[in-house]
């Protein structure tokens, strides 16, 4: 027996790894992997933007006194009471089922003291969730789960789930695990089975009947509520300017990199586009049909800090939306527990097993003992700290863009850093004035 | 008796009427005239008011609706009491697609046929159907019950969780993991009482009932076929 030598050992770039232990895994299992978080694949995505800054043609604002406003309102299309959010970045919906009571609660929380909003999920409005949140989004899904006009009426905003960036086209996979007494009694399924939820609603299909939908919800609700159109980034200039068509007042766009708590790897890793270039398809869309700003744009899919915040807005967006980041600000992935994680058979900073019920540090969990490991009090403190910082770092580079409101920040400001990003983004490359296939 | 007529009078004047006479004693009994299609005709209510309403629907008429009776003298389009929670939906015509949607609870009656997916994804809802369905019906319905008196078109409960299907006819084909069961003594009284409560006379004896056959409730590779 030789001794092996390091330098002979040449990995496939085919199969590395990573997809070595897919196809052993097939092998065994026969059927696809589920799993939970977003994209794992490197993606273009705003990472790959970067802002000019003031120079000698634009002035900066005074980083630390001049004012940079961060006010939002959305819905003020139709509906008779629109949303005012003191922060253009909200919490994406999730479901109590997918996440455990109190990370509902910490959510509703910290939104509350941001002043700005978050969304419930398949499996209806918790009470928690309700009396914590001061600006609560109620989600209409295909499932339907937990649906019911109290709710819909309580709710500030309802927002239609056509689509999600990490499955577009697909229904969510609630597994047996998480299926509490709790959980089912919400959405009327029996304990313990897999809740494999719609892809499809039950009761319109296509643009002429949502905006026959969107015309019954608002007669329920008294024409008060915006009415969100939430569509995963599959073909955005179409989808957009349909939404419109419809009658929406705010469409929210999920790109790719987007969290789900539980769905097909290959589902993730390969169905969708990226959030950056659909954010600049959906709002060609609004442009066109003259209804940019007027008809508002929240995106999510990826969003982790306030430079990817300032990109979105400057791209034409008028919020954002986070879910994994808020997870992760609630400890997600975080090095505590680590026996736990070895039990899931990963590592923190690797675990994407939201679907087992198993989450290390309490926030994607039904168990008791899990769930126990975070606390509401200290998962809001937590999350509260991180949308500050998140708003303080959007105000940063605002103000070192001559910007005196956030929603100035303009795609003037920016640059692409690879040939990829500037044709996707609609951006010149640094240092030249191109931006492929525009001439 | 109020009446509103829709000619006149705007759908959502009517429905702003229905909600804020709601808790009005003199208020308790409606008729809409000239419906002509309209689509959320008294979508959203809320307390025990009857209505009746003389012509064809659009869609999502008494849709969500909650403890009122809603009587449509007519056909209706899509969705009639979609997510209906509680109370009285009765159609004396027939019913495009997915009646009775997602309802958590209350009666639906339709008189005539009923299209496609009737009962989709139904939550406790009863519906009677007193002719024929279309295809898809039940489809992934959790619970409550489906009666179709006449006979059901293909797929009937495909996917279906823990609803009970009762057939008076004959379905074309079942779908997924959907089964025909026992007709015991308890389904044959639950049926009777139905039938007795949507004011339709037929033979219990007639009926065969469907539900889950429980084998898609956990993904198993082996019955990936079904899918």
């Amino acid at each position: 027996m030789g001794a092996v030598d390091p330098g002979r050992l040449r990995p496939s770039h085919t199969f590395p790894a990573h997809v070595l232990a897919e196809i052993h895994r097939a092998a065994d299992q026969g059927v696809y992997e589920i799993r939970g978080f977003g994209t794992k694949r490197p993606l273009p995505g705003f990472d790959d933007l970067v802002f000019l800054g003031a120079s000698m043609s634009r002035y900066p604002l005074e980083g630390y006194r001049e004012r940079c406003d961060t006010g939002v309102t959305l819905g003020t299309r139709f509906a008779s009471k629109p949303l005012h959010l003191k922060i253009p970045i909200t919490i994406a919906g999730m479901s109590f089922g997918a996440l455990g009571a109190n990370a509902k609660e910490a959510i509703g929380r910290a939104c509350t003291a941001m002043g700005t909003s978050s969304t419930t999920g398949d499996g209806g409005m918790t009470e928690e969730e309700r009396q914590s949140s001061e600006t609560l989004v109620y989600q209409l899904l295909p499932s339907r789960y937990g649906m019911n006009p109290d709710d819909l009426r309580r709710a500030d905003a309802i927002e239609i789930v056509v689509g999600q960036g990490a499955k577009p086209g697909g229904g969510g996979v609630l597994l047996g695990q998480k299926i509490t007494e709790r959980v089912a009694g919400m959405r009327g399924l029996p304990e313990g089975i897999d809740q494999r939820s719609a892809c499809r609603h039950p009761d319109w299909t296509g643009p002429d009947d949502l905006a026959i939908k969107i015309q019954e919800l608002r007669e329920i609700t008294g024409w008060e509520k915006p009415i969100y159109v939430k569509i995963g980034a599959s073909r955005p200039t179409y989808d957009a300017a349909l939404a419109v068509k419809a009658g929406a007042d705010v469409i929210v766009l999920d790109g790719m990199q987007g969290g789900t708590a539980a769905t097909q790897d290959v589902f993730i890793e390969h169905v969708g586009i990226p959030t950056m270039p659909a954010l600049r398809q959906a709002v060609e869309a609004l442009q066109a049909l003259d209804v940019h700003r007027e008809v508002q744009l929240i995106v999510s899919g990826g969003i982790r800090s306030g430079a990817d915040v300032a990109k979105a807005l400057a791209l034409g967006a008028d919020a954002v939306s986070i879910g994994s980041a808020a997870m992760v600000a609630l400890g997600c992935n975080k090095a505590v527990h680590v026996e736990d994680y070895r039990a899931l058979g990963t590592e923190p900073g690797y675990c994407h097993h939201c679907h087992t019920g198993r989450c290390p540090v309490g926030v994607t969990t039904q168990d008791p003992e899990l769930e126990a490991r975070l606390r509401p009090e200290q998962g809001a403190r937590w999350l509260r700290n991180y949308l500050t910082a998140m708003v303080l770092e959007l105000q940063t580079i605002a103000r070192a863009n001559g910007k005196s409101h956030v929603l100035n920040l303009e795609p003037e400001d920016l640059a692409a850093l690879t040939v990829e990003a500037a044709a996707m983004a609609g951006i010149p490359l640094a240092g030249t004035d191109w931006i492929p296939g525009r001439g | 008796m109020r009446t509103v007529d829709l000619a006149a009078t705007g759908v959502r004047e009517l429905n702003r009427r229905l909600r804020s006479a709601a808790d009005d004693p003199s208020a308790q009994s409606w008729l809409v005239t000239n419906p002509k299609g309209a689509h959320a005709i008294a979508a959203g209510l809320t307390r025990p008011v009857r209505i009746q309403i003389d012509g064809h629907v659009g869609y999502y008429c008494a849709g969500m609706n909650q403890a009122a009776a809603v009587t449509i003298d007519g056909h209706c389009g899509t969705g009639v009491a979609e997510n209906i929670m509680s109370g009285l939906v009765r159609v004396r015509g027939n019913a495009s697609q997915s009646a009775g949607a997602s309802g958590h609870g209350g009666l639906l009656v339709i008189e005539g046929n009923a299209g496609p997916r009737c009962g989709i994804s139904m939550k406790g809802v009863d519906i009677v159907v007193g002719g024929k369905t279309g295809h898809m019906s039940g489809f992934m319905a959790q619970s409550g019950n489906l009666v179709v008196c006449g006979d059901a078109g293909h797929d009937l409960g495909d996917s279906i969780y823990e609803a009970a299907i009762y057939v008076g006819g004959s379905p074309a084909s079942l779908g997924a993991d959907c089964v025909e069961k026992d007709m015991t003594r308890k389904h044959r009284s639950r049926l009777r009482d139905l039938l007795s409560r949507a004011g339709i006379e037929i033979d219990p004896d007639r009926f065969r009932r469907f539900g889950s056959a429980r084998k898609l409730y956990h993904f198993r590779v082996d019955h990936a076929d079904a899918y």
